[in-house]
């Protein structure tokens, strides 16, 4: 073992041995990368198949705190990109991981963030292939900032997006909307409340596969994360030139989450997802990617919360329980909790 | 939550929804001749738009959007203090998150966030109390502002302060209080009220007597109501019932919550710490009589008026005029609808909000553009 140090410091980012060895021991170690180049040299047998497409994602991860129950930021960035490939119908195949690091980051925080993004990748069948570390002084980021970018296939003839969507369809989520974002509010610490709830954080590409099995005409799907279900909702609407109407009471919500948007006067249609995504098919195949995406553990709490319409195109709209209707909108800025 | 579900329920709500439809009937109030209801709270404004109240009662109901979004009436003067003290070398400015983006002449809090001013966002004094137990070294200012339903926190932690002798910390106090605009309000002629909703929160600090005036004086009838669509519409169908039979009282929907006394060791906590400003502006209003108030001496030392000198602490407060075509004093006052300013969607939306009415959840012109209102209605 090299690496005595138990903090990053700013030689851990100077180019010489302190580097080298933060790198083996902390990183390469784990991830363990095919060859000793600086860039990964990738085939799969996927990939030779005619008319089978490529698709490339990226996203940076910045989350404070950096581990919060049911999960880390290790764990968001792998998952994250993994949805990003599984939502557009992509198998995800591999990953690169880039570190930004804080002088004074613990390692052993560092190599549990490490471990856990390792454990996540194996589990999706994902390599993490290729990567980069920075340090930077303290107080020009705030801990750990992970950006992955990630490579997956597209089988030929598969072409999910906004604009296949029609009127008529369902709309389906795979469970209780705005768990992550509950989480990281009261894990803040910025009040006294305590729950025990746990972040949706997951990487989704099984409930992709057992909705694109179960629905040959599955239309579209898009990860709700930051701006919740509401934001990828108009989004999709306005891609689709297509209005979009959700029942109040079919939306799940845990009673925590719904409790904890009484007290601050929040919209937990807004809060983020990590591990929630929104699909749209034809209503009649929609009991069977509900039945197909509940046997997974990721699905469990899937329900059809709503219907693509063909009047009031580009906006999503909300039935409550009694008959009422009122917009749901994009969101503005932050939400920002109320005063009383 | 099984206790808000209840206050949500189908049934209940359609067999209110009938009674106040049978009463508008009786007293023979129709679009043309609506009756005007006032709800004076800007959460009971949020939550008629949040629920769809507005288009489910009887069209005989008008609803007239009250003053009682404490953001809404804060004048931009005083968003110009506070971004004065919070970019002072030194100073930590805590503020509740939704004063964040009201914007002042020189922008909002946020937007001096980002110029680099120490301004962090609180859920409650007593977090900015901890700030200023943390960063002795520093001045750490609260934005004390709302109704009485803030007031008794923003008490406890000057106590708590002066109780440490914390001399770090302080207030910049602007409270206001509900009766005295409604007072106003009625005094202006051009005013057309029928009845109000009482506010709910505000009420559970200083009980049901302090209306006594609008049934008294006034003659208008008060239900104050809970926060859930049954509490809002069992209150417009006690309000209907009191103009069919011709009576003006202060009723009490929101009974579970509102003690008719109020809350004794608030009142006490507010009585200790403030006094009444002779009067205070209000945006969209102007001055209203004793509607303000203020640390009172013995507490100075935590007064962040009198320390850096500003507002109603320096030769007296600055009157900055409203943006030009900013309607929101006629639009608070219930003379138009949100939709009928010039600005509504076009000068002045939730991204630019040009008046505060637009700025927080609780304003009505905010409300009417998130939850429908005249988009609703377009599309």
């Amino acid at each position: 073992m090299a690496l005595r140090d138990s903090h990053v410091t700013m030689a851990h980012g100077g180019g010489g041995r302190a580097m080298r060895d933060l790198i083996d021991e902390v990183f390469t170690s784990v991830f363990q990368p095919p060859g000793m180049e600086d860039q990964a040299r990738l085939m799969d047998a996927a990939l030779q198949k005619p008319g089978a497409r490529l698709a490339f994602t990226t996203d940076g991860f910045v989350v404070s705190p950096l581990e919060f129950p049911g999960g880390d930021i290790g764990k968001l960035a792998v998952c994250g990109t993994i949805n990003d490939l599984a939502v557009g119908g992509a198998r995800p195949l591999w990953l690169s991981a880039g570190f930004i690091i804080e002088e004074g980051c613990d390692i052993t925080l560092l190599r549990r963030i490490v471990a856990s993004m390792a454990q996540e990748a194996a589990a999706a069948g994902v390599r993490i292939v290729t990567g980069d570390t920075k340090v930077v002084e303290r107080g020009a980021a705030d801990g750990v900032f992970i950006t992955t970018s990630g490579i997956g296939v597209i089988a030929p003839g598969l072409d999910l997006n906004a604009r296949q969507i029609q009127a008529g369809d369902a709309i389906i989520v795979n469970g209780s909307l705005g768990d992550h974002g509950a989480v990281i509010m009261a894990s803040r610490g910025n009040f006294a409340l305590e729950t025990d709830l746990t972040s949706d954080c997951a990487a989704l590409h099984d409930v992709m596969s057992a909705a694109l099995q179960a629905a040959p005409d599955l239309r579209a799907a898009r990860d709700c994360t930051r701006g919740g279900l509401a934001s990828s909702l108009n989004e999709l609407a306005l891609e689709a030139g297509l209005g979009m109407v959700l029942e109040e009471t079919k939306v799940p919500l845990r009673a925590e989450v719904r409790g904890l948007c009484e007290i601050l006067g929040l919209d937990p249609l807004y809060l983020a997802n990590e591990g929630r995504l929104v699909l749209f098919a034809p209503i009649a195949q929609a009991q069977a990617i509900l039945a197909a995406i509940k046997a997974l553990p990721e699905g469990s709490g899937a329900a059809i919360i709503g219907e693509v319409v063909d009047i009031h195109p580009g906006q999503v709209r909300m039935r409550s329980g009694f008959g009422g209707s009122r917009i749901v909108d994009m969101l503005i800025g932050d939400q920002l909790p109320r005063i009383c | 939550m099984k206790h808000v579900t209840e206050f949500r329920d189908p049934a209940l709500a359609k067999g209110l929804l009938a009674d106040i439809a049978r009463r508008c009937e009786q007293i023979g109030a129709t679009r043309e001749k609506p009756v005007h209801i006032m709800e004076i709270c800007g959460g009971h404004t949020h939550a008629i738009f949040r629920f769809g109240l507005d288009k489910l009662v009887h069209e005989g109901i008008e609803f007239i959007h009250g003053p009682g979004c404490p953001v809404c009436v804060l004048p931009m003067s005083r968003v110009d203090e506070c971004i004065e003290i919070a970019e002072r070398p030194g100073v930590i400015f805590t503020t509740f998150g939704d004063a964040m983006r009201v914007p002042g002449t020189r922008g909002s809090l946020m937007q001096a966030k980002a110029r680099g001013a120490d301004i962090r966002m609180v859920y409650s004094p007593l977090d900015a109390l901890e700030i200023a137990r943390r960063n002795p070294d520093c001045e750490v200012v609260f934005f004390g502002l709302g109704f009485e339903t803030t007031t008794p926190s923003t008490a406890f932690a000057i106590q708590a302060a002066a109780c440490e002798g914390l001399i770090n910390f302080s207030v910049f106090c602007n409270h206001i209080t509900v009766p005295e605009p409604i007072r106003a309000l009625l005094g202006d002629p051009h005013m057309k009220l029928d009845g109000f909703i009482g506010p709910g929160h505000v009420s559970m600090v200083i009980g049901t007597h302090p209306y006594d005036f609008i049934a008294d004086e006034f003659g208008k009838p008060i239900v104050v109501a809970g926060f859930e669509p049954i509490d809002l519409l069992q209150s417009v169908a006690m309000v209907l019932r009191q103009v069919a039979e011709g009576r003006a009282e202060v009723e009490n929907q929101y009974a579970r919550v509102v003690p008719e006394h109020g809350n004794p060791a608030s009142l006490a906590a507010i009585a200790d710490v403030y006094e009444r400003r002779p009067s205070f502006e209000w945006r969209g209003l102007g001055e209203i009589d004793s509607s303000g108030l203020r640390i009172r001496p013995a507490y100075a030392a935590f007064d962040a008026e009198a320390k850096f000198c500003v507002g109603y602490g320096a030769e007296g407060p600055r009157h900055v005029p409203e943006p030009e075509g900013c309607a929101c004093g006629t639009v608070m006052t219930g003379r138009i609808k949100p939709t009928a300013c010039p600005q509504y969607g076009l000068g002045c939306t939730p991204e630019t909000p040009l008046g505060a009415l637009m700025v927080s959840s609780e304003g009505a012109c905010a409300a009417y553009w998130q939850y429908g209102g005249a988009r609703g209605a377009a599309a």
